[in-house]
């Protein structure tokens, strides 16, 4: 065992790797094994064809030998029709385009929200401004099913929303606002607005107080110094919290199953349906495949913006 | 050391007219953070065309008084009005005074010219009235070339021009500046000092400008007022403030000066006598406002006002002159410092231009000297 360990040492001071190359080689190795090999073994498989079996896929290289001929040859089959199946099939780009609308819309809802929020949080007293953010990140200190559970308890007919309008007479008899878009997006929007809050206080939390006063100063009003001043420099704040939650909403799974109702119609829950219900895994990689190209766009729009962000110096 | 003036001695005097009208009025204005009182019922007038500096420590309130003046800071207690008007209630974009600020607090989402232009674009200035002028004031401050630029793209001095443009291209009556010139190093900053009163006096905007240093308020300011916790010490102009301090804060504050510590032995009209164990003599002071016999004073010199010489020739009565022993010499190449230690222990600081080569110079250490004065070089403080 030692020798292997010596050996690989001094393999890689050979190659330069050992030392400084470590601390820079294991990320990269650790990407490597759990992002890109089985970012390559679904890809694979969304080439192969569904079959009854275990694993219940085909196998794309396969090893013919012909005894009557005497032959033998490599066959390499990549069965593209999953993809053409997604192009094909209305429930697939369905599915798309509405996950794209509800995470778009959540993506909104989180930050007329947040930002109000990220702002006060960045105005109050400093001494304040720690505890209002760990409120923020406090409900991740509890399950995240339990918190989706607990809105159903909230949303559903006859539950604290319906109870509460009931009650208040603006309605007569239970309201459901449960297994409908309009759950989801409650739904989504309580989940994913802490990563919408968090990027936003600490741009707005950097930015400097003189700045507004010079804008005022200038003659500015507060209205038109938040629009010229505040405004422009929380834009990779924005950019940043609306991609991270985004990214995230559109393979969102669990909330809109948990929370959506039949016709809520998401990818994630196509995928789920694919793998598990159908077991036709390659179509399902398919499916993953086609959402991580849809992904990729934003995210390298995030990419450019920091990058540009990075060069100006701040 | 004192710098020299640069402004032309011929200036009006305002302060000395009872009939002009003071263009800021500052009424027993105090500010209090909490317990804390940061200005302490400061009262000034200032007038048109002035520049004014205020001076002080670190932390004596300079910068309150100005915010106060800028509208971002309410007083607790008094009025401020400006050109007759009271500023209470009136928010800082409604006042007609711009500030240039410490920090700068440059716009890094825009360029220079955008910068520069901001003050005109609220004020719904017309574009082409607006190029116009951003290019005007680029001008004046040699900024034409960097128009485009960002903020992080210049450097400190240049950082500190578009801010003096961007605060002067709405032609304020009255600018504010707090610390204007700290950022630059020496060089920079003596030659920034000619150009802000040069534009001050082109453009006939009255400036209050906040300084810890008395060497640039001396230079650039028809008057000064010195504030020491939150309070002003006095007000005066720069010769007055040097030649004349009311107390023994503003006598130390400004330049360097000799303390003695005596007792009046008698008053006749303006010439006070006091008798200084300090000084181991009597001391003569001509112009001095007059303080009871018996009662304790300090009698204030500065170094340069002190004469130094080996011959020990006795005339007259013996008043301002002591001698002592020569203990240090700093040459400064225009000046020398010595420092000259008196019988009774006490260090006096005399300085003296080189007029000679050092070679030739008389004086060396441990030698014994004489030390002369006039009585009018003495200011008696009661404080
Ligand atoms: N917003 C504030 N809250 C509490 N104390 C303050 C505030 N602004 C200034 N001070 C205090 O008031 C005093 C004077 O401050 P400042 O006017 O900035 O002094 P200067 O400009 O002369 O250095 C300082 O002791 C400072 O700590
Ligand atoms: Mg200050």
């Amino acid at each position: 065992m030692r020798t292997v360990v010596s050996v690989l040492v001094s393999g890689l001071s050979r190659i330069g790797l050992w030392g400084r190359g470590v601390v820079v080689a294991v990320p990269y190795l650790w990407l490597m094994l759990f992002f890109l090999v089985p970012f390559l073994i679904v890809f694979g498989i969304s080439f192969s064809e569904s079959i009854i079996a275990q694993p219940p896929y085909s196998s794309l290289v396969e090893w013919l030998t012909d005894e009557d001929a005497g032959t033998s040859k490599l066959q390499i089959l990549l069965n593209i029709s999953n993809y053409f199946r997604l192009g094909g099939d209305d429930l697939y780009i369905l599915a798309y385009l509405n996950s794209l609308k509800i995470a778009a819309v959540t993506t909104l809802l989180c930050l007329a929200i947040g930002y109000p929020m990220a702002y006060a949080i960045a105005k109050a007293d400093p001494a304040r401004r720690g505890p209002l953010m760990m409120l923020v990140i406090l409900p991740f200190w509890t399950s995240f099913l339990i918190r989706i559970y607990a809105w159903i308890g909230i949303l559903k007919g006859n539950g604290v929303i319906s109870n509460l309008l009931e009650w208040a007479g603006i309605t007569s008899g239970p309201v459901e606002i449960l297994y409908s878009d309009w759950a989801v997006y409650i739904g989504m929007t309580y989940c994913y607005l802490p990563f919408m809050v968090l990027p936003l206080y600490s741009t707005l939390e950097k930015m400097d107080p003189s700045l507004l006063e010079a804008a005022a100063d200038l003659g500015s009003r507060p209205f038109r110094s938040f629009l010229q001043i505040t405004l422009p420099l929380s834009l990779p704040g924005i950019v940043a919290g609306s991609l991270l939650v985004f990214i995230p909403a559109v393979g969102e799974f669990v909330t809109p199953e948990l929370l959506g109702g039949p016709d809520t119609l998401m990818i994630g829950r196509v995928l789920w349906n694919e793998f598990f219900a159908n077991r036709d895994w390659p179509v399902a990689s398919a499916v993953a495949i086609a959402l991580l190209l849809v992904l990729v766009v934003p995210i390298m729009i995030f990419q450019h913006v920091q990058g540009k962000q990075a060069e100006a110096g701040r | 050391m004192a710098g020299q003036p640069i402004r032309k001695p011929t200036r009006l005097e305002p302060w000395q007219d009872a009939g002009q009208t003071p263009y800021v009025r500052i009424e027993k204005v105090t500010k209090t953070f909490g317990d804390f009182v940061a200005v302490d019922e400061v009262s000034l007038s200032i007038y048109r065309n002035e520049f004014f500096a205020l001076l002080g420590g670190s932390g004596s309130g300079k910068t309150t008084l100005l915010r106060m003046l800028a509208g971002f800071e309410q007083p607790t207690e008094g009025k401020i009005f400006i050109d007759g008007v009271d500023m209470a209630g009136i928010p800082p974009y409604e006042r007609p005074v711009n500030m240039m600020f410490q920090s700068y607090a440059l716009f890094p989402h825009m360029t220079v010219e955008q910068n520069v232009a901001f003050g005109l674009k609220q004020d719904g200035v017309a574009k082409a009235e607006i190029r116009d002028r951003v290019a005007e004031m680029l001008g004046m401050v040699q900024l034409s070339a960097f128009g485009k630029r960002r903020p992080h793209q210049l450097s400190g001095g240049q950082r500190q021009r578009v801010a003096l443009a961007r605060s002067l291209v709405k032609r304020p009556k009255l600018l504010l500046l707090d610390e204007p010139l700290g950022a630059l190093d020496k060089k920079l900053r003596e030659r920034t000092q000619f150009e802000l009163v040069n534009i001050q006096e082109k453009l006939g905007v009255t400036f209050i400008v906040v300084t810890h240093d008395q060497e640039e308020a001396m230079t650039m300011s028809s008057r000064i007022a010195v504030m020491n916790h939150g309070v002003i010490a006095q007000v005066g102009t720069p010769t007055e403030i040097y030649e004349y301090p009311h107390t023994r804060f503003v006598a130390e504050f400004i330049g360097s000066i000799n303390m003695f510590d005596g007792r009046v032995v008698s008053t006749e009209g303006d010439q006070v006598i006091v008798a200084s164990e300090d000084a181991g003599c009597e001391l003569l002071i001509a112009h001095a406002t007059p303080a009871p016999a018996g009662s304790p004073v300090s009698v204030a010199i500065r170094p340069e006002k002190i004469a130094l010489s080996k011959d020990p020739v006795a005339d007259g009565d013996g008043r301002n002159r002591t001698t002592g022993i020569v203990r240090e010499i700093a040459y400064l190449g225009d000046v020398s410092i010595y420092l000259v230690q008196l019988p009774t222990g006490k260090t006096v600081r005399v300085t003296a231009p080189n007029v000679t080569r050092r070679t030739e110079m008389p004086i060396t250490w441990e030698d014994e000297v004489t030390l002369t004065w006039r009585p009018f070089a003495g200011v008696v403080l009661t404080q």
